[in-house]
């Protein structure tokens, strides 16, 4: 299946839809409008790189640096459960983790409130059996919950589908080798998965930088993240020059980082997986 | 796998016979309506449709800067939009609002004295008013014993956790800078400098900086004090008996809602007649009793129930409102207003 | 078999924990007060009224089409594009892939704005077709990147064969190859559709006066206060797509039995 055109179409579609804002994304971060003219200049990127922007930039890439993790931890193994043999109706499994995505974001969101608030059904459930009350909403441990509920089925679905392809034979000569459950992990499944793994990482890390609503709802607002920065730009200052300017940065790092997951992916075609 | 395309192919044949019984709406000659989510009351819409034999396509938004930004930008096509105060004069000063011929509108004569000639139309020539109301202090009353009178008690340790502000940094920064006995309107750096400490000295006695969740929030008894919408609060009140709402004897932001009609409206005769529809008393009243924002209507307010109308909360007096200032358009410090924002949140 | 319970409770837990605020939500849908501060009675009314109200079907009439039909096209144009990808050499590829994160990266806003800026340029009006454009254009990524894991696992040899035992490139392609790229093209074609469903930015954007989706009316409905009638809507919706999961499970099992009997009877 050597064949490149099954792309154009997409290229194509990307060229109009990705390369055209990309483009005028850049044009707005290199220039600033007075009253006399646009003008190209840098003064956009020079006043992000200040420490209390930065410090939002920082803070962002924390937030879903840790809620990706989190969701590859907790959504590895699930994946693994479901593309295991001994499940009945796992497809009906599949589609259930989807299903809760389909209720609105906002309903979603707002119902973990009912749940966590001070006197919320947890802490009632927990009062009623005679334990203290905890605090669960408006601190980190309620953002990252928020993050992981929302991203968790982007990243158990690639691994899953990439799982249940994986050849039954290669992981049976394997145990036939003599090898443990653990070893046959570590040197079949998990290599393999790899692709999954990076869709997922892709899938949950990249939404989950510019991402603002699950912080500001479970988190109670206490801190601006680069999502809010750029939308407060765009719509409440009207500033699109920085807003485009702080877009343009932030995409730079994540690609830079992006690149060294697609330099380990050549390398791993290199090794003869085809 | 097979058999999960199979429920996949189930489930969007069904939805598309569901679908195929339901019926777009078709466009005719149509009146564009764009206002706020829930902001009216649709029996009226029927009504109007009936009346006029025009269609009424209602779409709308979630703040007055999302619907700025995308009639600004010219690809829609809306005969009708009901922002707020400091939009519309935005909107006017960029020269976005048509003028309304006030010939088509005669019910304009019901609209209360108090609500003419305002600052951000001051010769009333761009805009009718739809609803109105206050930023005050919804407070629980088992909780905070003594009446606040003061923006002052946002600040007080007492209440550590237990407050809740809006994540919005014009109110915040305007109810601050009253606070401080400034004008809520202040473009003076050295004043919002002010304002930017007293808000960082504030944050650890916030509890959460919330949005359009702080009513079910205050009815469960979440927090003891919340910075509230006038009509947010009336809401409140009726739910749980225990909430009050105070304007703050400094001051506070004097809200409007009105209907404009964009440059470039298409259909600005029906734009008009619908102005005026919404201006005639039993439609006024009738929507005003559906929303339970208060009216400027002073004819419908006379209709609807005593017992809303005496709520000072709902339909404040006059003296209530001696230190009250709408919002204007700000020139020069909307940078600023971000900037204070962002290191208020930074920490 | 120890192991065995572990992952049941773990998978347990796990459906626990993505089901409780569904579960939530559907109690509050029988609340007979407007909000969810308080529980004031159990009442239908929310059911009915949901019916009536014309700004709730419409979105939800938008919000179905433009999702179902959005998520067709992206997942054929993705489905293509991820082979095309495939076969690229690794620099073409990289710049191709590297692109393809960019509107998953962007923040919605940016994304929502300068579609609406490009559609605005190139004279097309905003409203239905606009706003399925949009879509379109977001949920193919998604899609690229669930399927293209599953095109780099094919055993091209397997293709081969079919061709060297004279089966027509197409017939290869869809007995060979389609089965095997499948789950991956369907998780793509049901991540397109939630997105689509949940997208609220980028539709608010791009679309134009009549034509609304349900996350629109949701959103702006929100400074006033959720109306219940959104809650009775989602329950609703919920339970049918669970009820026709039940009714083709039971049908296929039913089948499989009969092919087991028709095997045993033989």
């Amino acid at each position: 299946m050597k064949k490149t055109w099954t792309a154009y179409p997409y290229i194509l579609w990307m060229i109009i839809f990705t390369i055209v804002p990309l483009g005028l994304l850049l044009y707005f971060s290199f220039t600033v409008t007075s009253s006399t003219g646009t003008i190209f200049s840098l003064d956009n990127f020079r006043r992000f790189n200040q420490p209390i922007y930065l410090k939002v930039l920082f803070r962002s890439l924390k937030l879903a640096g840790v809620s990706t993790i989190l969701c590859f931890a907790l959504g590895y193994p699930a994946a693994m459960f479901l593309a295991g043999r001994d499940l009945k109706h796992r497809n009906t499994m599949v589609l259930l983790m989807v299903l809760p995505m389909w209720v609105n974001f906002l309903l979603r969101t707002y119902a973990w409130l009912t749940l966590l608030e001070r006197k919320g059904l947890i802490n009632t459930i927990l009062g009623a059996i005679g334990l203290p009350s905890l605090s669960l909403l408006y601190n980190d441990f309620a953002v990252f919950l928020g993050m992981v509920y929302n991203f968790l089925p982007f990243m158990v679905l690639p691994i899953y589908s990439i799982l249940s392809k994986i050849d039954r034979n290669l992981i049976e000569a394997a145990e036939d080798l003599g090898a443990n459950p653990f070893l046959v992990f570590l040197k079949i499944t998990f290599p393999l998965s790899i692709p999954g793994i990076i869709s997922g990482i892709t899938m949950v890390f990249m939404p989950a930088v510019t991402t603002f609503v699950i912080s500001r709802l479970l988190g109670g607002g206490q801190y601006t993240l680069i999502g809010n920065l750029i939308e407060q730009q765009f719509l409440t200052v009207g500033d699109w020059n920085f807003g485009s300017a702080i877009s343009t940065v932030m995409m730079a790092i994540i690609l830079i980082g992006m690149g060294f997951a697609s330099r380990y992916e050549t390398e791993q075609e290199g090794s003869g997986l085809w | 796998m097979k058999s999960l395309g199979k429920i996949l192919v189930a489930i969007l044949l069904i939805s598309t016979v569901i679908l195929a019984g339901g019926c777009g709406p078709s466009s005719k000659a149509a009146l564009n309506v764009y206002n706020w989510g829930d902001y009216i009351d649709e029996t009226v819409l029927k009504d109007f449709e009936k009346q006029y034999k025009v269609k009424v396509n209602y779409d709308t938004f979630t703040t007055n800067e999302d619907m700025y930004v995308k009639l600004k930008a010219g690809g829609s096509s809306y005969d009708l939009v009901i922002p707020s105060d400091y939009m519309i004069k935005r909107m006017i000063d960029e020269d976005m609002v048509e003028k309304l011929d006030f010939n088509n509108i005669p019910n304009y004569q019901h609209i209360g004295a108090t609500f003419k000639q305002l600052d951000f139309d001051p010769q009333d020539q761009y805009s009718v008013p739809y609803m109105w109301g206050t930023v005050g202090i919804l407070y629980n009353k088992k909780m905070v014993p003594t009446t606040p009178d003061s923006w002052k008690i946002l600040w007080d340790k007492k209440y550590a956790k237990q407050i809740l502000m809006m994540d919005s940094q014009r109110d915040c920064i305007g109810i601050t800078l009253k606070m401080l006995g400034y004008s809520l309107n202040s473009e003076n750096l050295s004043e919002l400098e002010q304002a930017k400490e007293a808000l960082i000295q504030q944050k650890p006695l916030v509890l959460a900086y919330v949005v359009d969740e702080v009513k079910d929030k205050m009815i469960a008894e979440e927090a003891a004090l919340a910075v509230v919408w006038s009509g947010d609060a009336v809401y409140c009140i009726r739910e749980n008996e225990n909430l009050d709402y105070v304007i703050p004897k400094e001051g506070s932001n004097l809200w409007f809602d009105s209907m404009i009609i964009p440059k470039g409206a298409a259909n600005k005769e029906a734009a008009e007649n619908f102005i005026n529809f919404m201006c005639d008393t039993e439609i006024a009243f009738r929507n005003a009793d559906y929303i339970g924002y208060s009216s400027p209507h002073t004819e419908a307010v006379k209709k609807l129930p005593r017992e809303i109308t005496d709520n000072r909360s709902a339909y404040p007096l006059e003296e209530d409102l001696t230190n009250c200032e709408v919002f204007t358009k700000l020139v020069n410090v909307l940078k600023e207003f971000d900037r204070i924002w962002t290191e208020v949140k930074a920490e | 078999m120890v192991t065995k319970v572990l992952k049941r409770t773990y998978i347990l837990f796990l459906y626990v924990f993505l089901y409780a605020p569904i579960i939530m939500l559907a109690l509050y849908s029988f609340n007979n007060s407007r909000t969810r501060g308080a529980w004031t009675g159990f009442t239908f009314k929310w059911y009915l009224a949901m019916f009536q109200d014309r700004q709730i079907m419409t979105s939800l009439y938008y919000s179905l089409i433009i999702g179902l039909v959005g998520a067709f096209i992206a997942t054929f144009i993705g489905t293509l594009a991820a082979f095309g990808i495939n076969s690229m050499k690794p620099l073409p590829r990289i710049a191709t892939m590297n692109l393809t994160y960019l509107p998953v990266l962007n923040p919605d806003i940016v994304t929502g704005i300068s579609f609406m800026l490009l559609f605005i340029f190139i004279k097309l009006r905003l409203g239905f077709l606009t706003l399925l454009l949009s879509h379109i254009t977001f949920n193919i990524p998604y899609v690229i990147l669930s399927v293209l894991p599953r095109v780099k696992q094919l055993d091209k040899n397997m293709y081969e064969a079919a061709l060297d035992l004279g089966a027509t490139p197409a017939f290869a392609f869809r007995k060979v190859i389609l089965p095997e790229i499948m789950p991956g093209v369907i998780i793509g074609w049901l991540l397109a559709f939630t997105l689509s469903l949940d997208d609220f930015v980028i539709s608010f954007f791009n679309t134009g006066s009549g034509v609304s989706t349900l996350s629109i009316t949701i959103y702006s409905m929100a400074r006033r206060g959720i109306n219940p009638k959104i809650n009775a809507l989602s329950t609703l919706m919920f339970v049918c797509v669970l009820s026709l999961l039940v009714i083709v499970n039971i049908m296929m099992s039913r089948q499989k039995k009969g092919v087991k009997i028709k095997e045993e009877t033989r």
